[in-house]
């Protein structure tokens, strides 16, 4: 909320200036967003009248005139502002003012005739953007008199960030009142006296809907002239609040809200039929708003109405039929108090939120409605002249809120905050808030007045005590526990050394984006069904990920963009797969995965720079499956995936799990991802790797360990990863370690086939082993080559 | 030809030799089987008894001093050799070495690390949540039920009425209250989300939530623990100060604040002592145990820590700008 410090400053005046006053408000909850000055630096500008107003002889749209400004001359000053006429007032800056900017005025010539000063508009003054020609101040402003002083613009405009439970300080009153609790200083509210009604003309009415509306008080003005122009006086503190002026209906209601924080509305009491209802919508009716929307309300949407139609929505929005024009000659004043319950969330269901809502869903005094019509109707009486009627005022007592009764323990006061504070301090506090307070032997049976409909229970009172007390006055201290190991289980691998891995082996860390661009993933994962968000920021951020891969692309892209050659990125989050059988319909996956692109290292003098590939990616899924201990229950299968490349593209299994994959991204898609050549990636489900073996020590041979070499010839189309599984499950005796140490393929050996060569290692434990033993287990496996994989041995 | 000059003559030989081979061939031209010195020693038997003792003593001498020189040069020769094999074998030592590339942590994991390392001393457990969450443990079981203001202030991305994106990892608080009794000692750092967008929000951000629930947690622990790890995290004895505010799932609650090197008071979390309602919905005893909790954004603490000005850089994901941290 905008305030005016002036206007805060007639209802308590504390011995602070400023910035203490903005500090003050912060440390104890009103936090001070901005203190700006209501207007900009300007000097030398006075009230003026224009005493005659001619046009210039050479330019169409200028015109000559003459101001007199209380000095012993009149000034001739040339003027281009259409509303410029003779009688007006103004606000002159004479020659050796300075405006904004440093703009210093100076005798001129404007096309051929003498200007000495200058007529101003609201924004060459600095007050608004608005550009609708020169100011023009009422009748009665003195002439001569500087304007700064005038509009007293020695002024700040506050900005407090409201909590949603302080709704109470939605206006001067409840941040006078607040202001007075912390300096211990007495607001002086102005007295509003009551209007004498000089009519007899009332409008029943209806509390249909007692629990959303348990009062309110409605009134009769006839013969307001909605034409007549408010106060500057009124226009001013409206805008220091930020609030524009509109007419004087609006504006009186709207001061009203700043002044005393109740929203009011005003009806045109002739566009109302018979007797006022406050009643909850009809299912599907509808209502045109002030704005021009028509709205289809639902049955717990309350609404003011008439005898035949909806005219308002209730504490939110009128209704254009029944608004206040320019013509309107009568109207019906609205005070009410409208319970939260029944406006929360409605306003903001139908796109809106109005000073009125805002003050209604969190609450304003079930007690004020009254001082707020009197305020209001002695404001448009004055400013727009015609007779109000008598209050009718419609209650349903057993619905007003109660003024809450809460008991403060002293020791829970002690427990909670965990300093004593001194009993006397406390009801203090309590007693400056104006709460009613009694002693009882735990602490205090507390009455809450009316206008802090905040306080429910003993943590708000809790609250309010260290709020005034001071939050900087309580102390700090170690806490207390009792001393308790955490868990550790060994078991676990922990996600950062995985990401310590990929980071050692050149890795950067990224963190993208969960939701991702639905085209991007749909071109490469056609087959999954994503989450999409309803209301995401871009379309291009719409799309929940099912994979990393998407955000590491885009960033891989980005960065190439920005001629970045060799990339290596890795992330570690949650893709989100729908699934009906999943909480809330989705399955949160961790993941880590990660992406290659460009040379394997920098170039460098001593090798060659070679591109990464397939082999160099594997490596590095390779070592984080090291990290488990249980690196030989992975297997990489040949497969296929609609991302990535058909022949380079392998599924890694955890026994008969799917658990991940690793390959090139499909060059097809290069171009649409904006990738600059080949892109390598893998993806593995965090949960399957994160299982890591407990070491459990076995003996080391003592006797040497025996190395055979097979080279053997075989079709392109055996995989290696068979051919070694195949050993491992025939159980060679004595086998210790298998290697394929080299590959060839060329002279010597036939087109579609290569040579493989294996090493194998055999060593026993408990004898040093004989030649034929070695030779016994060779035969086996090259047997088996023979048999499974048509492999013939080189010679 | 006198003993001492084929001694002398012999020194001479072995300061020409400018090879192993050369001083070899001096070595057998003095003391080998035929050298001259050799020879001297069979001249021995035409002197006479008396004479015969010291005239071989004499020789022997001469050997032994002919010898050191022989050993003497043997090493200078050696060790000249080994210089200049060194001497080929010397290379560029300031050309660049074969460094293999090595990356780095995000700064946001980075941050994250160091809160965890910070909590996890003072036995903070750390606990992980969903990030597709249900409006109950986002909203409901924190005090803000529906239509709350509090709702709209946080700007959810709704999937449908009941599910959503968290906007505070405090789902997790809920979800381990709802497993374990006290005493509790949690923190959950994660990713939450936000429908706004422009230079000082991404929709997608970091938050450290802390929780701690024991017999006697006080407000004043509260303020402890935090000015423990503000001064710890920023490695500086740093102003800090508690402002009053609201959480509806806190009370009393407190903004902290830190002073800045320009004198401006900054922002860095939100705490407060848990509400009782909170504690209910978990069937947590609020007569027997209070708690505190606290909500710290990443993203803000590693800006001020690492002077990083925009926050949005945090997810271009720029190698120029990730590199930084390595």
């Amino acid at each position: 909320m905008k305030f005016s410090e002036q206007w805060l400053r007639e209802w308590v005046n504390p011995g602070i200036d400023t910035n203490a006053l903005s500090e003050q408000l912060s440390m104890a909850g009103l936090e001070v967003d901005g203190v700006t000055p209501v207007a900009e630096e300007f000097s030398g500008v006075v009230i003026g009248e224009v005493v005659s107003c001619g046009q210039h002889p050479d330019a169409d749209k200028l015109q000559v005139t003459q101001v007199n400004t209380g000095d012993d001359e009149l000034h001739n000053i040339v003027c281009g502002a259409p509303n410029c006429r003779t009688g007006i007032k103004v606000a002159v800056a004479k020659v050796g003012a300075v405006l904004p900017g440093n703009f210093k005025i100076k005798k001129a010539k404007l096309r051929g005739e003498p200007s000495n000063g200058m007529l101003c508009s609201s924004s060459e003054l600095g007050l608004t953007d608005e550009h609708d020609g020169i100011l023009e101040l009422p009748a009665d402003a003195p002439v001569g008199t500087d304007y700064r002083k005038y509009l007293q613009l020695d002024d700040v405009t506050m900005d407090v960030d409201l909590t949603p439970n302080r709704a109470d300080c939605l206006g001067i009153k409840g941040l006078a009142r607040e202001v007075g609790v912390l300096n211990r200083c007495d607001v002086q509210e102005p007295a509003f006296a009551a209007v004498a009604p000089t009519l007899s003309e009332t409008r029943n009415i209806e509390l249909q809907a007692p629990d959303a509306c348990p009062r309110y008080l409605g009134r009769v003005i006839q013969g307001v002239d909605v034409k007549a122009l408010s106060p500057v006086w009124l226009t001013e503190r409206l805008r220091r609040s930020g609030v524009r002026s509109i007419d004087p209906v609006v504006d009186v209601t709207n001061y009203v809200l700043l002044e005393l924080g109740h929203p009011m509305h005003a009806f045109d009491l002739d566009s109302l039929q018979g007797d006022v209802q406050v009643r909850y919508a009809k299912p599907g009716e509808q209502l045109e708003l002030l704005d021009g929307q028509v709205v289809t309300l639902q049955d717990d949407v309350l609404v003011i109405a008439d005898e035949q139609k909806a005219l308002a929505m209730a504490g939110i929005f009128g209704g254009k039929q029944s608004g206040v024009t320019d013509q309107s000659k009568a109207i019906f004043l609205e005070s009410a108090f409208f319970a939260p319950d029944a406006i929360a969330g409605r306003a903001r269901r139908f796109g809106l939120h109005t000073d009125a809502s805002h003050r209604y869903e969190r609450g304003v005094d079930p007690e004020l409605q009254r001082t707020a019509m009197e305020r209001a109707t002695a404001l448009l009486l004055e400013i727009c002249g015609g007779e109000a009627g008598p209050i009718v005022e419609a209650v349903a007592e057993s619905h007003l809120p109660k003024p809450a009764q809460v008991t403060l323990r002293a020791a829970r006061l002690k427990k909670i905050l965990g300093v004593s504070i001194d009993d006397n301090q406390v009801e203090d506090i309590l007693k400056r808030l104006g709460f009613d307070v009694k002693t009882n032997a735990d602490g205090w049976q507390v009455v809450v007045p009316t206008f802090r409909f905040d306080i429910a229970i003993e943590e708000d009172l809790i609250e309010e005590v260290a709020r005034v007390y001071g939050y900087n006055n309580i102390e700090a201290a170690a806490p207390a526990a009792s001393l308790s190991m955490i868990p550790r289980q060994e078991q676990q691998q922990s996600l950062l050394r995985f990401s310590e891995d990929l980071v050692d082996r050149g890795y950067q860390e990224a963190i993208t984006y969960s939701f991702v661009d639905p085209k991007h993933q749909a071109l490469l994962f056609n087959e999954t069904a994503a989450l999409s968000l309803p209301h995401p920021i871009s379309v291009e951020m719409s799309s929940m990920r099912v994979s990393l891969w998407p955000g590491l692309l885009a960033t891989v892209a980005y960065n190439q963009k920005r001629q970045q050659p060799s990339l290596a990125f890795f992330e570690s989050g949650l893709r989100f797969l729908p699934d009906d059988d999943a909480p809330s319909g989705v399955l949160q996956e961790p993941m880590l995965a990660g992406v290659r692109a460009g040379k394997v290292t920098g170039e460098h003098w001593s090798d060659a720079d070679r591109a990464v590939d397939f082999y160099d990616i594997k490596g590095d899924v390779e070592s984080l499956l090291n990290h488990t201990g249980f690196a030989n229950e992975f297997k990489f299968v040949a497969d296929q995936h609609p991302a990535l490349h058909p022949g380079q593209c392998a599924a890694i299994y955890r026994a008969s799990k799917r658990v991940g994959y690793v390959g090139a991204i499909h060059p097809q898609f290069e171009k649409k991802l904006g990738l600059n050549g080949r892109t390598f990636v893998f993806e593995l489900e965090l949960g399957a790797i994160q299982q890591r073996r407990l070491p459990k020590a076995a003996p080391i041979s003592r006797y040497p360990s025996i190395r055979r070499d097979l080279a053997v010839v075989v079709e392109n189309r055996v995989a290696v990863g068979e051919i070694f599984t195949a050993i491992e499950n025939i159980g060679v005796k004595n086998l210790v370690g298998l290697n394929l140490f080299d590959v060839y393929q060329g002279p010597g050996v036939a087109d579609g086939y290569r040579s493989l060569a294996l090493s194998l290692t055999l060593q026993d434990t408990e004898k040093t082993l004989e030649d034929a033993e070695v030779d016994a287990s060779i035969a086996t496996v090259v047997k088996l080559l023979q048999d499974e994989f048509g492999a013939t041995l080189r010679e | 030809m006198k003993l001492n000059e084929i001694v002398a003559a012999a020194k001479a030989a072995v300061a020409d030799a400018t090879s192993p081979q050369q001083l070899d061939q001096v070595r057998v031209d003095y003391l080998g089987k035929k050298g001259q010195l050799t020879e001297q020693l069979k001249s021995l038997g035409k002197l006479s008894a008396e004479e015969r003792p010291a005239a071989g003593q004499e020789i022997n001498r001469a050997k032994q001093e002919v010898q050191q020189f022989i050993n003497a040069k043997n090493d200078e020769l050696k060790a000249a050799e080994l210089a200049e094999k060194l001497a080929a074998e010397a290379i560029d030592v300031t050309m660049p070495g074969r460094l293999s590339k090595v990356g780095g942590l995000h700064p946001v994991t980075r941050t994250i690390q160091r809160i965890e390392a910070f909590f996890g001393d003072l036995g903070f457990s750390v606990k992980q949540g969903p990030e597709v969450e249900d409006s109950f443990h986002n909203f409901d079981a924190l005090n803000i039920p529906a239509n709350h203001p509090a709702r709209a202030d946080h700007d959810t991305f709704y999937f449908n009425a009941d599910a959503l994106l968290r906007t505070q990892t405090s789902g997790v608080q809920i979800r381990t209250m709802e497993m374990e009794q006290p005493p509790l000692r949690i923190i959950s750092p994660g990713r939450v989300y936000r429908n706004d967008y422009d230079q000082t929000h991404t929709p997608m951000f970091h938050q450290v939530e802390g929780l701690m629930v024991d017999t006697d947690v006080s407000f004043t622990q509260l303020k402890g623990i935090l000015q423990d790890f503000l001064t710890n995290f920023f490695e500086e004895s740093l102003e800090v100060r508690f402002r009053p505010s609201y959480f509806p799932f806190t009370e009393p609650s407190a903004e902290v604040d830190v002073r800045r090197a320009d004198g401006e008071w900054l922002e860095v979390l939100g705490c407060g002592m848990v509400h009782p309602n909170v504690l209910r919905a978990v069937n947590i005893d609020p007569e027997k145990y209070s708690g505190f909790a606290f909500g710290m954004g990443v993203e803000r603490l590693t800006m001020l820590r690492y002077q990083v000005n925009d926050l949005r850089a945090f997810f271009e994901n720029d190698v120029r700008f990730l590199k930084q941290f390595n």
